[in-house]
């Protein structure tokens, strides 16, 4: 890439893209910073290069821009952000300004915010079990270092809550080196107040690091930000050797920007309006998370994304289902129930919970009472849709005994509340409630599964 | 070597001026890194360039340089075991490069330059020989003979050929034209590879799974499609079938999918033993993979170049079976592409070309007679996993797919949800291959397939409509016979068509046993149906009981079958001892 030129003035302004003509030398992707008298700087980034009309994506708010005046510098360069250890307990901008009264981050390094692709190769297969208190996580969607595990969430439901008491929670191992990275993308100021409040007392508060852009903020610079945490948050994982957490809320916002970015350049849109590159795009976020052969560290990702209209059929949802390694998913029922936290353990799902199970990581028998619990809840589920047409006393005796299951299994396994459950504890939760059913119930049970459960007669 | 500079780049594409020399399809390198491309369009002096690569950084008025080739793999020893990205590379050489993560630019052969092999000739001096011949043979794998072939459409006197240790590249002999004869061979990609005679079905490839084997067959050349919502177990399966169908080689092509997957695969089939020959599952397997994050040009490389090494072993003599997860990656990575060209958009913006490209693929699935001597028979089977869009099958890729495959495996969120695995939705599934296969399943398994297949369906059908009526009317509508139904259909369902994959004896079920407990839970139903003629109570029958020899055959390993089966029917004699 050669050295930094300017250009002054602009063939065109649309949106947040500037159109500049015959930017030579222009590299895609190449840092752009468009100044103009009484106006603040601003950032973009090349798009289109061309020796033509080349297209600049301009990350900060265009309004105020003249074409006439406005002056346009390739900076020669592309994307890096600041990253290192010592950025560990500050909060910095989506794009790693300082937002803490503190100098600007030097770091250790400076790394592409685009990130590289992990060869499959080295990828260590994940399989060390995080416990995160959640019984509805740890018992039946067990989450895993190296891990893709978003909250699929509604609107007004408590995803950041939940976040917040896994991160809380989540701690490494005695003396193993952890992190926390949040990413804020286009969430209220209020929203990230309830995450980091919720961490303030916690140890893991000063091994976090914010990465805010809020509601008020530019909404372009919201495809920056995840991948300026993301990039911390690989410095820390695989050069730094810690276990990293990543929670980035909302994806949503996340998808309606790279939707409006678009709708800007005219494309073709994809399903309700989206780009039919946005699994792509989102593979790029969610890919990063993982282990490594010979390296220490680990990148956990907990992405947030709100399901509009609480349909999980939305490409939002449903593309990230199709990259990511599970849901974890909140349930506006339980939740007006006052089931804390209200998860719907039937949608959710973790990919990887094999490999973070048994004997010797949580209990032996883990699958198995897991399976059976799935196997009596979802009945119960379904026994409670048919009572509401042919009535309980419609119900067969099997199907009655599920639905009280059911009931019991929501208020008493699911519904925790805040205090936090060992694994060891929410399995013994789940066997009491097996307890209450008749052995020829437990179909996915085995009689040396059943010899063996706790409190069995020896 | 034309040489030209980038005059545009935008995304995965980039346009370049001028390459008047050049032709279509043909592999430029890119910028300083050597970014690896092909020209997929000319127009008004300007060729537009698909890069399979990342193109962050690649500036205007970059060099290009055209190599005179097209995009080709090499096929040769050394593939069994491999793991490639979506263009041939070898992914550990890559990182023996670039280190952990994926540097672009970066160039390895597909197959081992330095390594030797050790070739026995096998054709005659002075012969005639032409495509497809036979010269010789190399060990590829432990027992694994590899059939060194005469390339397609190169023919003449067979004029030097020595047994000796060879690598890939050096002449093992050559022919009386000059024409040198190595151990490897290129070919296009996006080419079929020809044959001397299409043949058709006539068994099975054995997957493992009971609800395939017994339902929805699949046959060997033949071709399914297995379409599911996110997390319905598309990849368990196609997993599954790499592990233990029984095929002499697998080509797994991961397309656009997860890297935890594929590191999981690599973790575990070279310590998995393929019983049939005590030998690590990874010998017979090659890899390719192109995740999600990875360039999305390589992506619609990948799915063709899985086929084109399955094919090649086809002409060898052999049975391989693809996996492709998934085929919708692929379709989308053709709608990237053509969006980018701004061709004009079909349904749901792919481009209006997708059916033909994706019927031209299914067809390179087959049983065939090889071209060239001595005659040889092999088969490229093809399973593709496809990923529709919110679960919705009325979409493209999924509809385009069902005109040219010869079965549906699809996949049921609700069951899913319950997690009822394989979640197999049986009314909505189908295979144009059980007349084919019932044959053979019927002498591997000793017993008449295709009746007992059609009891089990009769049995799921009753059973489907009894239930409806129960949540409609109540349990108390239904008569005894009618529970008895949807009690051996529950067994049924949850035993016989659920299979684990977690769980290492039922994960994969031999075709005797599996043809066994079908007809076990037939002759239960036919059973407990006739004590409720009889007169008895469904409370009087036995079938907690019945149910617990089942679910004990289930479990049972190889050697204990006979006796679980004998407990079962010991059960059903005894269904009516309550009274
Ligand atoms: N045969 C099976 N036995 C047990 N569990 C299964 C089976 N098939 C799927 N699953 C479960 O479903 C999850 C999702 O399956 P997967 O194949 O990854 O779905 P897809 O590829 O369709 O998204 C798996 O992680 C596993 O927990
Ligand atoms: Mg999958």
């Amino acid at each position: 890439m050669i050295a930094v030129r300017t250009h002054h003035g602009a063939r065109a302004l649309i949106g947040a893209l500037a159109y500049v003509e015959d930017a030579r030398g222009a590299a895609m992707g190449e840092v752009v910073e468009l100044r103009q008298a009484g106006q603040p700087p601003r950032r973009g980034q090349v798009i289109d290069a061309s020796d033509g009309l080349t297209v600049i994506q301009i990350l900060e708010e265009p309004i105020g821009l003249a074409p006439a005046r406005v002056a346009i510098t390739l900076t020669g360069a592309t994307a890096e952000a600041p990253v290192g250890r010592e950025l560990l307990g500050r909060t910095l901008s989506g794009v790693a300004a300082p937002l803490d009264d503190l100098p600007p981050p030097i770091g250790e390094a400076l790394r592409p915010v685009w990130g590289a692709p992990m060869n499959p190769v080295r990828r260590r297969p994940p399989g060390d079990f995080i416990e995160t208190g959640v019984s509805a996580i740890d018992g039946l969607n067990t989450l895993v270092r190296g891990q893709k595990l978003p909250v699929f969430s509604g609107a007004g439901l408590p995803a950041l809550e939940l976040a917040a008491q896994i991160v809380e929670h989540a701690r490494a191992g005695a003396g193993e080196p952890f992190a926390v990275v949040f990413a804020a993308i286009g969430i209220t100021a209020r929203e990230t107040r309830l995450f980091v409040e919720r961490l303030r007392a916690s140890p893991a508060r000063s091994r976090t690091v914010f990465y805010l852009n809020e509601a008020r903020d530019p909404t372009i610079e919201q495809l920056m930000t995840p991948r300026f945490a993301l990039a911390q948050a690989e410095f820390l994982a695989f050069d730094a050797g810690m276990h990293v957490l990543v929670v980035m809320a909302d994806v949503a916002h996340y998808c309606e920007t790279l939707r409006q970015v678009a709708a800007a350049r005219d494309e073709v849109p994809g399903r309700r309006g989206y780009p039919g590159y946005m699994y792509t795009d989102l593979a790029s976020l969610f890919e990063r998370a993982g282990v490594l052969h010979d390296r220490p560290g680990s990148l956990t990702q907990l992405p947030i994304l709100t399901m509009p209209d609480d349909d999980i059929t939305h490409p939002v949802p449903d593309l990230t289902g199709y990259i990511t390694e599970g849901q974890v998913v909140l349930s506006r029922e339980l939740h007006g129930q006052g089931v804390f936290p209200p998860i719907d353990v039937l949608p959710s799902l973790s990919r990887l919970m094999n490999a973070g199970i048994g004997a010797t990581k949580t209990a032996p028998e883990h699958r198995r009472w897991a399976d059976q619990l799935y196997a009596s809840y979802a009945r119960g589920r379904e026994a409670r849709l048919m009572a509401t047409i042919v009535g309980e006393a419609g119900l067969s005796d099997p199907d009655r005994r599920a639905l009280t299951f059911a009931a019991d299994f929501e208020r008493e396994l699911i519904g925790q509340g805040h205090a936090r459950r060992t694994i060891g504890e929410t399995i013994a939760v789940g066997w009491r409630l097996l307890a209450a059913l008749p052995r020829d119930d437990l179909e996915r049970i085995d009689d040396a599964t059943w010899a063996r459960r706790p409190g069995a007669a020896p | 070597m034309t040489t030209a500079t980038v005059t545009r780049v935008t995304g995965t594409l980039a346009e370049a001026r001028p390459l008047r020399e050049a032709g279509l399809y043909e592999l430029v390198r890119v910028g300083a890194r050597g970014l690896l491309g092909e020209i997929i369009r000319f127009k008004d002096e300007i060729a537009t360039l698909q890069i399979y690569e990342d193109t962050t950084g690649l500036a205007v008025g970059a060099p290009v340089i055209a190599t005179g080739a097209p995009l080709t793999v090499t096929l040769g020893p050394g593939l069994l075991g491999a793991m490639l990205d979506g263009v041939g590379r070898p992914l550990a050489r890559l990182a023996a490069a670039s280190g952990d993560f994926i540097a672009p630019g970066a160039s390895a052969p597909t197959l081992d330059p330095a390594r030797r092999w050790a070739f026995t000739a096998t054709a005659a001096l002075g012969a005639a020989v032409r495509g497809g011949d036979v010269l010789g043979t190399v060990e590829e794998q432990p027992g694994f003979v590899h059939r060194v072939l005469v390339p397609p459409g190169v023919e003449g006197a067979l004029a030097a050929l020595a047994s000796g240790d060879y690598t890939v590249d050096e002449p093992i002999g050559r022919l009386a034209d000059g024409t040198a004869l190595t151990l490897a061979q290129r070919w296009p990609l996006r080419r079929p590879r020809p044959v001397a005679e299409r043949l058709p079905a006539d068994r099975p490839v054995v997957t493992g799974q009971r609800v395939f084997d017994l339902l929805f067959p699949l046959a060997e050349g033949g071709a399914v499609a297995v379409p599911g919502g996110f997390g319905t177990g598309k990849t368990v399966i196609e997993h599954g079938l790499a592990r233990h169908a029984d095929a002499d080689v697998v080509v797994f092509v991961g397309c656009g999918e997860r890297g935890n997957e594929i590191a999981e695969v690599v973790q575990e089939f070279p310590r998995l033993i393929d019983p049939k020959n005590g030998r690590p599952v990874m010998e017979r397997t090659v890899l390719v993979v192109n995740t999600s994050n990875m360039p999305v040009v390589a992506r619609e490389a990948s799915v063709y170049l899985g086929v084109t090494i399955a094919e090649y072993y086809r002409d060898q003599g052999y049975r391989v079976a693809v996996m492709v997860d998934s085929l919708s990656r692929w379709a989308e990575a053709l709608r990237d592409i053509a969006a980018r060209l701004q061709e004009m958009p079909g349904e749901e913006g792919y481009p209006t070309h997708l059916a033909s490209r994706l019927g031209q693929l299914y067809e390179r699935a087959g049983r065939a007679t090889a071209a060239g001597a001595p005659t040889r028979t092999g088969a490229v089977s093809l399973v593709c996993a496809v990923s529709p869009p919110g679960g919705d099958f009325s979409e493209p890729v999924t509809q385009a797919s069902l005109r040219v495959a010869g079965g549906m495996w699809a996949l049921d969120a609700s069951l899913a949800r319950k997690r009822q695995f394989p979640a197999v939705d049986w009314a909505l599934s189908y295979s144009l291959y059980t007349d084919a296969t019932a044959a053979w399943f019927a002498d591997a398994a000793g017993l008449d397939w295709a009746a007992v297949r059609t009891r089990v369906l009769a049995l799921l059908q009753r059973d489907a409509e009894l239930r409806e009526i129960a949540g409609l009317l109540g349990h108390e509508a239904l008569q005894d016979r009618d529970r008895v139904v949807i009690d051996v259909a529950r067994m049924l369902h949850e035993h016989l068509l659920g299979q684990s994959a977690y769980d290492p004896i039922d994960a994969a079920c031999p075709v005797a046993k599996t043809g066994r407990m079908a007809a076990l839970a037939v002759a239960a139903l036919d059973a407990a149906l006739a004590a409720v003629e009889r007169g008895a109570t469904i409370d009087e029958l036995e079938l907690p009981a019945l149910r617990r020899a089942y679910v004990a055959l289930r479990a049972a390993p190889p050697d204990a079958i006979a006796a679980r089966a004998a407990d079962v029917e010991r059960a059903i004699a005894a269904l009516e001892v309550r009274r």
